[in-house]
């Protein structure tokens, strides 16, 4: 019989403590956690970026990741959008009564990994047991905070006409990945999430340029989403060009069958990066020297006209309106 | 990906656009009856490639768009029953009906689940044996035989708590009976791709024969599109309408014997309630007597409440072709992809949603 | 109506078959196009072959496509 986190483990007694020394304070400990204080108390100077999410990704163990890495990188990855480096994060639990004990231990142990990749700690964090049927297995908050470097401003609002604009690799892998192991859609994907912390390449390109002007990963949504949003809010126009989008075939084959569009599709190691026309190849000559960027590529530019919409040059030549999806993706037959 | 990208190649494409506009002389409306070539067109820019004499109008070709009210919500009132799991595709899933729609009645806590197959449907209700498990059944004579052919698998493994709420809808009588309303006058007809891949060139015959307008059958990539029109306008211009099969990869003139006689067996003719268009005599699918079983009509008792349509919505003169979305007051003011009134504008393949997304405001 | 799409037959079991394209596989009924065979080519809709695709056709209008005159 396999051992279940049950109500007791989160109740802050005995059961609590010995979950929290065996599962977590083993494989995140470090000397702030490591003191169970009420608050994590620690010394920062200097201006602040400050973010939080929450993850309820079904299934939890996908193709490439699951639920601990994407809590992780998730978090680190809004906090270097804003430019700013990533130091700690909590992490809070909402766990299901009969939850595998050797699953929880496998997503910390993916917690762990993924924070000692993007360099940060874990400095507090909360555990609660919920009654079987109120949470979907695992639901997983993180909070982070870090530090900008002065003279960095970056805003979705600050796009400019001439800017080009930087994806640092092929659409779409973390939505299909996850949305082929949901029940009813089975489809076999070699496809694995792109889930990964961007701290360091986005680091990088700040080393290299102080013309960033934009940067954001395009998660829920998809690129589509994102470029709108910059459009929406620089009130701009923004041209990509669909042949020099990177794309993965089978993910191209994947939303062919269920009837998507690569555009918005979920990625989870992806960034867009619009940034001033004269440090365009620089800046890209530098992503793609690091790993989370070998297929970035420049897709298109800031421009007058059409403020506030995107437009893609087609395959063909001719051009079409890129808009948000609306509402959930879900497979269709037409 | 083989049988696609060979036919989204710019180069034919262009020779093709180069020939419409040479063949082209006068003004003439061409209507197409399949969502997926309503999408394509916009996906693809087609109408900006195409010359000013070819005017592209959209026909009731999205099964979503077509289902009447009272059948959505006969739908919705499946899913308020007790022990039902309500399996459907995912297009059905956020049109509004009178009152509710499946993805407000999940919200409120009726068992509803997106499937992409009826194989999935069917293993739920292995999964389940004390539950019900309804598959709500919409889609031309593409998906039809897919329905069928699942019928005949919970039979074969005596599944008996599988049911179909049957809405399925046939292409040919839709056609005449759009053409017989005499509210456009059409030169070319792009017929439906996937539907005549099952049905085949035979039943579009009576479009040149008794209206004397050009009929060619798509495939969807672009370089399918651009040859159905350029087969089209060659007819229009020579004065000589038929039935011709562009998209021969995928489509024979008999059409797919063994799913037609699957439908035929499982299936029979009957009315149809097209939303916008009325009762059109056989242009309706329903399970035989033989089937009853299966048919989620005669085995549940539902009471829903009388139908009411939206207010102000003009789907149905989107439906027939004889307006354009932009025209409907509502359009992109109450009307929007996340507040939608009617069906066209929910459906990723309505007319509505379609002028939206690709943001066409003008007589384009 | 219409969403299908063109993937290779890697293997038959009975009615069932797996069907790939792009990389990616799916099991698939053939129970519409009982005389599939592997290594054919068919039109994937709703997870049923809804019918084999002619590759000789495909290769005709492709070749009669790009023998279409350049000049106008």
């Amino acid at each position: 019989m396999e051992n279940r986190i049950m109500l007791a483990h989160g109740s802050g007694g005995k059961l609590s403590h010995d979950l929290i020394e065996k599962t977590l304070l083993s494989t995140l400990g470090n000397p702030i956690l490591n003191k169970l204080d009420d608050s994590a108390v620690f010394d920062l100077c200097g201006r602040l970026a400050f973010t939080t999410d929450s993850y309820t990704v079904s299934p939890i163990f996908f193709p490439g990741g699951d639920i601990g890495k994407l809590a992780v990188c998730g978090t680190v990855n809004d906090l270097a959008m804003s430019g700013a480096t990533p130091l700690y994060l909590s992490l809070s639990f909402i766990i299901e009564e009969g939850f595998l004990t050797r699953e929880l231990e496998k997503i910390v142990a993916s917690i762990c990994q993924t924070a000692n990749e993007a360099n940060v700690q874990i400095i507090t964090g909360d555990t609660k047991v919920v009654n079987k049927g109120s949470a979907d297995k695992l639901f997983i908050n993180t909070s982070g905070i870090g530090l900008v470097p002065s003279g960095i401003d970056i805003s979705g609002a600050n796009a400019q006409p001439g800017d080009k604009i930087i994806l640092n690799g092929k659409l779409g892998e973390h939505g299909i990945a996850v949305l082929s192991r949901r029940e009813g859609i089975e489809l076999n994907v070699p496809v694995g999430s792109d889930c990964a912390p961007l701290n360091k390449v986005v680091a990088e390109m700040l080393e290299i340029s102080t013309n960033i002007h934009c940067l954001r990963d395009p998660t829920r949504g998809g690129l589509a989403t994102t470029l709108n949003e910059f459009a929406q809010q620089s009130n701009v126009g923004i041209k990509i060009e669909e042949d020099s989008l990177p794309a993965n075939e089978a993910v191209l084959a994947a939303c062919e069958l269920l009837g998507f569009d690569p555009l918005h599709m979920a990625n989870e190691g992806k960034l867009v990066a619009i940034v001033a026309p004269a440090d365009a190849d620089k800046i890209l000559t530098k992503m793609r020297q690091n790993q989370y960027g070998t297929e970035a590529n420049i897709i298109g530019e800031v421009v007058e006209e059409h403020p506030g919409r995107v437009v893609m040059k087609t395959h063909l030549g001719s051009s079409r309106i890129v808009d948000m999806p609306v509402g959930e993706l879900l497979p269709r037959i037409c | 990906m083989k049988f696609i990208n060979e036919y989204c190649d710019r180069e034919l494409a262009n020779k093709l656009v180069a020939r419409i506009h040479h063949q082209s002389t006068k003004p003439i409306k061409l209507m197409e009856f399949c969502g997926g070539h309503t999408t394509a067109i916009f996906k693809y820019g087609i109408r900006q490639l195409l010359p000013k004499t070819i005017e592209m109008l959209s026909g009731p070709g999205c099964p979503v768009c077509v289902t009447a009210n009272s059948d959505l919500d006969k739908a919705v009132a499946l899913a308020h029953l007790p022990n039902v799991i309500i399996t459907s595709f995912g297009d059905m899933i956020r049109v509004p009906g009178s009152y509710s729609s499946l993805q407000l009645a999940k919200a409120e806590g009726d068992n509803v689940r997106v499937v992409y197959s009826t194989q999935d449907a069917i293993a739920i209700a292995r999964d389940n044996p004390d539950k019900s498990v309804i598959f709500i059944g919409i889609g031309f004579e593409t998906t039809a035989p897919t329905i069928a052919a699942s019928i005949q698998q919970a039979e074969q493994e005596n599944i008996n708590n599988y049911y179909v709420l049957s809405l399925h809808k046939l292409s040919p009588p839709i056609m005449k009976a759009i053409l017989d309303m005499g509210e456009l006058k059409l030169d070319g007809i792009i017929c439906p791709g996937h539907v005549s891949t099952i049905i085949g060139s035979y039943p579009y015959q009576f479009i040149p024969d008794n209206y004397g307008i050009a009929s060619v059958i798509s495939g969807f990539e672009p370089v399918d599109i651009l040859l159905c029109v350029d087969m089209l306008v060659n007819q229009i211009e020579s004065g000589q309408p038929r039935v011709e099969i562009a998209y021969r990869r995928g489509v024979k003139p008999e059409g797919n014997q063994p799913a037609l006689e699957i439908m035929d067996t499982v299936f029979e003719v009957c009315p149809a309630n097209w939303r916008g268009i009325g009762s059109v005599p056989s242009s309706g699918l329903r399970l035989k007597q033989q089937y009853q079983q299966f048919d989620a009509e005669s085995n549940f008792t539902i009471d829903p409440e009388p139908t009411q349509e939206p207010q102000g919505c003009i789907c149905g003169n989107v439906l027939r072709g004889v307006s354009r979305p932009p025209e409907c007051k509502l359009f992109r003011t109450a009307c929007t992809p996340e507040h939608p009134v009617g069906p066209c504008m929910v459906s990723s393949e309505g007319s509505c949603a379609t002028y939206y997304h690709y943001g066409v405001d003008d007589g384009e | 109506m219409c969403l299908a799409i063109p993937a290779q037959v890697k293997s038959i079991d009975g009615h069932q078959a797996i069907v790939e394209i792009g990389g990616v596989t799916r099991q698939a009924s053939i129970q519409l196009t009982p005389e599939a065979k592997v290594g054919d080519y068919v039109l994937l809709h709703t997870g049923y072959a809804i019918n084999i695709i002619d590759q000789d056709e495909a290769e005709e209008t492709l070749k009669l496509l790009r023998e279409l005159s350049e000049i106008y």
